[in-house]
């Protein structure tokens, strides 16, 4: 009866210490970091929607602009996801619909379909490099579908007032266009706030910055963010508006059913 | 004389509709924020305007020497309902080859989704199913060849079906039924604007020798029925086919040798599709009966064959595609064919056929250089299509290609269109 009542104790005054412990004073290990900054750039809730409008700029001030709707069902958080993209803008890709069944495993490509209106035709995608120009913006496909964590050795550079600072080396640097890319990750939310990529030289050429960051349902989000390439002078601005989460999304919307008439959580 | 300002009035009337249409669409949308009737029936507009010229590389001694000469407005609109979707598509477009205006109704059609496992389209739509890149086994909706041949947008290669399709998702497999109470055939070529061998006269004929055609075309009499039973495991897409009809291009004529005909045919066939190291393969076959010749004795009716196809897709550097197809057509009953058969040129049994698709993306993706090419080392033809599209802003594409034809034999698939050989420009504003 006496040990029950140490236990009790102890428990009751180790619990208050244990909750203060992450925002003051210990720092977690790396892989702790990375793996919620994860979860919480791709993985908020079990499912989500998002109209997207993508601004890209070039060096010239040129505009060309992008509009999709999304919807994101995880299979396994931080695994396997399924995506749905359902293009508005610009008018010669309105209607078209892309699927992908993401693979979390390095060694499993994703699984890709684009269906085209007019041709009423849905067509497989072969894998592609994942370091390609996502829908011909400045954002690269890895940066939208998230590039696996077990591509990278992580290490903790530096620790800030309000940020964790981690250097990103590939473990293949064949296989890529930079040496290794650092990321600033809010000490409070974990929402990756600005990535920083170095080329083969060393010499920064790409950022991508969190330039607005909401709580939606409890889920910071990251409701705009820029992409700048330093070396082409081309920039890409990504909005979010009308984000929801734990839509309670069916694994029957990521099919050849939907892909050829999308659900209307898509479509509007 | 009078025709011309016929088709400039034409031109002039899309050019003025463009006009108009355009700012149609944003008071629409304008309209759409605030309660009124567009919020209630909310209509997308879209479309596009387009300009396309192209001329043959050779003189042909039986059509123009312009391949294509066209103004063309595509009005897209669009309805989503709470019980279903609506959706109606048409060009109108002045056509300076025919000295003609056309209306061309591509879709008009409902979309209902009466149960969870069941989804009803009707009216007029594009078809389309089957695993091959431009070659085409279970796919027996129509097809437009003549549009693919001139160097109109791809696009035009599927025409329009009168139909209802019903689809079913179980479980355990999904099928569709895609019914058509009166046959679609094929937009083939018959000699109005690209010439072609003409088997009767052993000679290349166009406009001299336009194909009259007998075609089953009673309501409900002359039906067909396509139907897909499909599934997916683990990302690897099985179908198998069945079709109920006729040959979609002519297939044989009439006792008299005065008409093209579209004998009965039957297809069934089977594909599996999916990712086969870093790229995409596809296998798929089909047994073509052809009904009314089921012995292949009759020298006026297609015989029945076997198709083939074999390909694969990936992507060999970044932004940069290339797709590969074999592809074989075996003739079933050619000791039949070769007893009964016509004077001329002969066929072999076999029609061999590769395809190579290269396609590359430049410019951030603006600029799509690509190349497809056909190549039947049987009938010792060849048919190129390059083409570059360039994206100079979110709403003007310009575009130039060229349809290529070469062949050893005049008789063959592709080298009949030796003097088809063109090249073509396109200028679109898409809304």
């Amino acid at each position: 009866m006496k040990s029950v009542w140490i236990i009790t104790c102890v428990l009751s005054l180790a619990l208050p210490s244990l909750a203060a412990a992450q925002p003051g004073g210990e720092t977690p290990d790396v892989q702790t970091i990375i793996n919620k900054a994860n979860i919480v750039a791709y993985y908020q809730g079990e499912d989500g929607k998002a109209s997207v409008k993508m601004t890209i700029t070039n060096k010239q001030g040129q505009k060309r602009e992008r509009e999709f709707n999304i919807l994101r069902k995880d299979v396994a958080d931080g695994g396997d996801q399924k995506y749905f993209v359902y293009f508005q803008k610009p008018p010669d890709v309105r209607r078209m619909t892309y699927m992908v069944h993401k693979h979390a495993d390095p060694g499993k490509d994703d699984d890709r379909w684009l269906y085209l209106p007019a041709l009423s035709l849905v067509k497989r995608i072969a894998a592609g490099d994942k370091r390609t120009s996502f829908v011909g913006s400045d954002f690269l496909y890895e940066d939208v579908s998230g590039r696996s964590l077990a591509e990278d050795t992580h290490e903790l550079i530096e620790t800030t007032d309000k940020s964790y600072v981690i250097r990103n080396t590939p473990k293949q640097p064949d296989s890529v266009e930079f040496s290794y890319f650092n990321v600033s990750i809010d000490r409070q939310t974990f929402v990756p706030m600005k990535m920083e990529f170095y080329d083969k030289e060393g010499k920064l050429y790409r950022t991508i910055e969190s330039t607005k960051v909401e709580k939606i349902q409890d889920f910071p989000t990251v409701v705009k963010s820029v992409v700048v390439n330093l070396q082409t002078g081309s920039k890409t601005e990504m909005e979010f508006s009308k984000v929801k989460y734990n839509l309670g999304l069916e694994d029957s919307i990521f099919t050849d059913r939907y892909l050829q008439r999308p659900p209307r959580e898509a479509m509007r | 004389m009078s025709r011309r300002v016929g088709i400039m009035a034409i031109l002039w009337g899309i050019g003025l509709t463009v006009m108009t249409a355009v700012p149609a669409t944003v008071v629409a949308s304008d309209e759409e924020s605030e309660e009124s009737f567009f919020s209630k029936f909310p209509i997308e507009t879209h479309g596009f305007y387009e300009m396309r010229g192209g001329y043959r590389l050779q003189n042909d001694k039986y059509e123009k020497d312009m391949s294509i000469m066209e103004t063309r407005l595509q009005l897209d609109l669009f309805s989503y309902l709470d019980w279903g979707d609506l959706k109606f598509k048409s060009d109108v477009y002045g056509d300076l080859v025919t000295e003609k205006g056309y209306f061309d109704l591509r879709e008009a059609n409902i979309f209902l989704r009466p149960r969870d496992d069941m989804d009803v389209k009707v009216g007029r739509q594009i078809l389309t199913w089957g695993t091959g890149d431009l070659v085409f086994i279970n796919d027996l909706f129509p097809k437009d060849w003549q549009s693919f041949l001139i160097g109109r947008d791809t696009e035009y290669l599927k025409a329009p079906s009168d139909a209802a399709k019903v689809s079913l998702f179980g479980d355990w497999a999904s099928l569709d039924i895609a019914y058509a109470p009166r046959f679609d055939p094929d937009r083939f070529i018959r000699g109005q604007r690209i010439s072609y061998w003409n088997s009767n006269l052993f000679r290349l004929a166009g406009q001299d020798a336009i194909v009259h055609t007998d075609k089953p075309n009673e309501w409900f009499r002359d039906s067909e029925i396509a139907a897909r039973l499909y599934k997916n495991i683990n990302n690897y897409e099985l179908a198998i086919y069945g079709y109920h009809g006729y040959w979609k291009s002519p297939g044989g004529q009439n006792a008299t040798m005065t008409q093209a005909i579209f004998p009965d045919l039957n297809v069934y066939g089977a594909s599996v599709r999916g990712a086969v190291g870093k790229g995409i393969a596809n296998v798929e076959i089909g047994y073509y009966e052809s009904a009314d010749d089921l012995s292949g004795k009759d020298p006026l009716v297609n015989n029945s064959e076997m198709r083939y196809l074999l390909g694969y897709i990936r992507e060999i550097g970044k932004d940069f595609t290339m797709g590969l197809q074999y592809y074989i057509e075996q003739m079933l009953d050619f000791s039949a064919y070769k007893r009964s058969r016509m004077p001329g040129p002969a066929r072999d049994r076999d029609r061999h056929l590769l395809t190579l698709r290269l396609t590359k993306l430049l410019m951030n993706q603006n600029l799509r250089c690509s190349l497809f090419t056909y190549y039947s080392p049987t009938d010792k033809d060849v048919y190129m299509r390059p083409n570059v599209n360039y994206k100079a802003s979110d709403n003007v594409a310009v575009e130039v290609g060229s349809n290529i034809f070469f062949g050893d034999y005049p008789s063959t698939f592709f080298g009949q269109f030796q003097d088809t050989t063109n090249i073509y420009a396109g200028l679109r504003y898409s809304f």
